[in-house]
């Protein structure tokens, strides 16, 4: 066997393949629930009801779909341009840090004033949780997969620090929690679901429009494609990479303050819930296109909750969802070898 | 102090497993940031078998086979399939923990038996563990921990030593040099990246067959990516990784002993991860042609496109 590159790939065969690849990972999934002694089946029917049953729950999916979204740009951002940032968690992290001290601060200012100005502050803790490891990268070529995760850690250990230390709550008889925030540094609702999906909506649509029709975004992927082109060109790569990074994290550090001000209302280590990993998942699914996000991101929204649903329904553990999401991304990745090359027999001849 | 060290030397030990299965990966050429779900993988493999069979050698070959099959699935992605080898050792991070934590839930709270525990409890070695301050840290102490110093000799001598470990370093430096010698470059990967897979995957067992030992979720707590860190940081050198693994293993329970001066165990906390930077940025810095990267690093080989 060896094999050629294709170039008779059609992106209805493309589609093709990914489609089988994602069915075989079900596949593989239901071997499990087999093995744990259930009907595949009626899992996964519970899944999807449970997911989006009902209104309720639709709008409990679609407030895990929104930071989903909104990381998995930031994420892509980052991805284009080869850096390969796996912090996101620590950005989410700190963006809410950022946005939770002006909430609790200033928690007497008008909605109008202070929602911006958390939305600021998220922005710029993300950004500046991002602009470490670009700085680091650009000067020393530092790896920046590492440098981003270890400033996870560092971000979750901060926010623990403040819960139990100089944030805890005096009201809170020595419970370790932080203040809730005030209700004029609530987001508002619209349908039932925070504003936040308007939000991200609207960061999708400029981050497309950013990437494909202005100068700046064709500078990103060319860095991205080649950074020896881009010098050859006559870009300044350094300063593109550090722009781009920031953005990436500074809009990281937004879903961090849309979850501290949509849905949790105050600030906890756990604020993040393992988003910035997943959306690295969804990023990397939808192909680094902006508009596929979407569609993908309400998918494994759905997969988390209608996961926390079969907990309950089957006693099946949480963790099977995650467990189905990697098993997807595998095959999916797997299946990328096919759409680029196909194999042919090869005659039998030459003994190397 | 000598108490100190002995804990210091069971804490490297995890690391220096993974740091050295990932040495083995890298020198192959493929950079494979999913240690962390090996040694998960690992972890519960060794635990459950372990816990269900009450054979101390079930248990490490349950952990060797598991983090080797491991290893195995990124290869096949990569190698046989040339998927991007960044994405994929990210997902095998990520299948590493939701699978651990699944078949973990059988297992929570679960102790290993008394007899169990026995088979890996320290063990002296005559006169050597009589040294002064550091004969009880380095000779009184269980079969993993002589059993990582070993393979981290052992791997030592393999790669400056023979000529199969020259292969190895010709494969990760110069495919395409390798091949046309005549060595099967595939194959070397394939093997070696199975060889580090189990290593972390032993390295993950540490933790939950001798040092927990009871199965905790996420037991590995970012250890793997400290490896992959570590990896860097002594320079692709499977001796300086005794010693790289010692400062880290230091580092994470410096915090517990200086809690009493009433610092924040929290920030405590941050101490490894904060060094792990430091460290790589200076490693970064002084780069130099002996102690940089294998040149071939996380680049795929087509041999077609030769």
């Amino acid at each position: 066997m060896r094999m050629i590159k294709r170039t008779d790939m059609t992106p209805s065969k493309a589609i093709l393949i990914r489609t089988i690849a994602i069915s075989l990972s079900i596949l593989i999934a239901s071997l499990f629930i087999v093995i744990m002694g259930h009907n595949p089946l009626s899992v996964f029917v519970s899944m999807i009801v449970g997911a989006f049953g009902t209104a309720y729950r639709i709008q409990d999916t679609l407030t895990i779909a929104i930071p989903l979204v909104v990381t998995s740009i930031g994420i892509m951002i980052a991805f284009k341009m080869k850096f390969w940032n796996i912090g996101a968690e620590g950005q989410i992290l700190m963006g809410a840090f950022m946005a939770s001290y002006v909430a609790l601060n200033y928690g007497d200012l008008p909605k109008i004033v202070l929602l911006p100005l958390m939305f600021i502050a998220g922005f710029v803790g993300g950004g500046f949780w991002a602009l470490i490891p670009a700085v680091l990268k650009v000067q020393f070529g530092t790896n920046e997969t590492i440098i981003t995760l270890m400033l996870n850690y560092i971000a979750i250990n901060w926010i623990t620090y403040l819960q139990y230390g100089p944030w805890k709550d005096p009201g809170s008889m020595g419970f370790p929690r932080i203040a809730e925030f005030s209700d004029n540094a609530l987001l508002p609702k619209l349908f039932g679901v925070h504003v936040g999906w308007i939000i991200a909506i609207i960061i999708v649509i400029i981050i497309s429009f950013i990437l494909a029709k202005t100068k700046n975004g064709y500078k990103l992927s060319v860095v991205g494609e080649s950074v020896d082109t881009a010098r050859y060109a006559g870009m300044n790569v350094k300063r593109i990479i550090i722009t781009s990074i920031v953005v990436s994290g500074g809009i990281c550090g937004l879903v961090g303050m849309m979850e501290v001000s949509g849905v949790n209302r105050t600030l906890t280590a756990g604020v993040s819930a393992g988003y910035g990993y997943t959306a690295i998942i969804t990023t990397w699914l939808s192909g680094l296109k902006a508009t596929v996000i979407i569609p993908v991101s309400i998918l494994f929204a759905g997969m988390i909750k209608g996961g926390s649903f079969i907990q309950t329904a089957f006693q099946i553990p949480q963790s099977a969802a995650d467990l189905l999401q990697a098993l997807i991304l595998f095959f999916v990745i797997g299946s990328e070898f096919f759409i680029q090359y196909r194999l042919v027999k090869s005659e039998k001849k030459e003994v190397a | 102090m000598e108490g100190f060290l002995v804990a210091l030397v069971i804490a490297s030990t995890p690391l220096l497993f993974a740091t050295l299965g990932e040495i083995m990966t890298e020198k192959a050429g493929l950079l494979n940031l999913g240690v962390e779900g090996m040694m998960l993988i690992g972890a519960v493999a060794g635990f459950g078998a372990g816990y269900t069979t009450n054979s101390p050698v079930i248990a490490v070959i349950a952990a060797i086979v598991a983090g080797g099959f491991s290893g195995l699935l990124f290869g096949f992605l990569t190698i046989s399939l040339r998927a991007n080898q960044v994405v994929s050792g990210l997902t095998l991070t990520i299948f590493g923990a939701g699978f651990s934590s699944f078949l973990g839930t059988n297992f929570i709270g679960l102790k290993m038996s008394e007899s169990f525990i026995t088979s890996f409890e320290p063990f002296k070695i005559p006169l050597l563990s009589s040294i002064p301050i550091i004969g009880n840290a380095l000779f009184n102490q269980d079969l993993f921990v002589y059993g990582g110093m070993i393979v981290a000799i052992l791997l030592g001598v393999y790669l400056y030593r023979t000529r199969k470990g020259l292969n190895l370093v010709a494969v990760g430096e110069n495919p395409s040099a390798a091949d046309a010698s005549g060595i099967n470059v595939d194959l070397y990967k394939y093997v070696h990246l199975t060889l580090g897979g189990a290593l972390c995957g032993l390295g993950g067992a540490y933790l939950s067959v001798v040092d927990v030992p009871q199965w905790q979720d996420n037991i590995t707590a970012g250890r793997g990516w400290i490896a992959i860190a570590l990896v860097i940081f002594v320079a692709w050198n499977p001796i300086k990784a005794i010693f790289g693994a010692y400062l880290f293993g230091g580092l994470s329970i410096i915090g517990f002993r200086l809690q009493q001066y009433g610092i924040s165990q929290s920030l405590l906390d941050t101490l490894p991860y904060l060094v792990t930077i430091i460290v790589l940025v200076i490693s970064s810095t002084r780069n130099s042609k002996d102690n940089g990267p294998p040149k071939g690093l996380s680049v795929p080989y087509f041999r077609e496109e030769r």
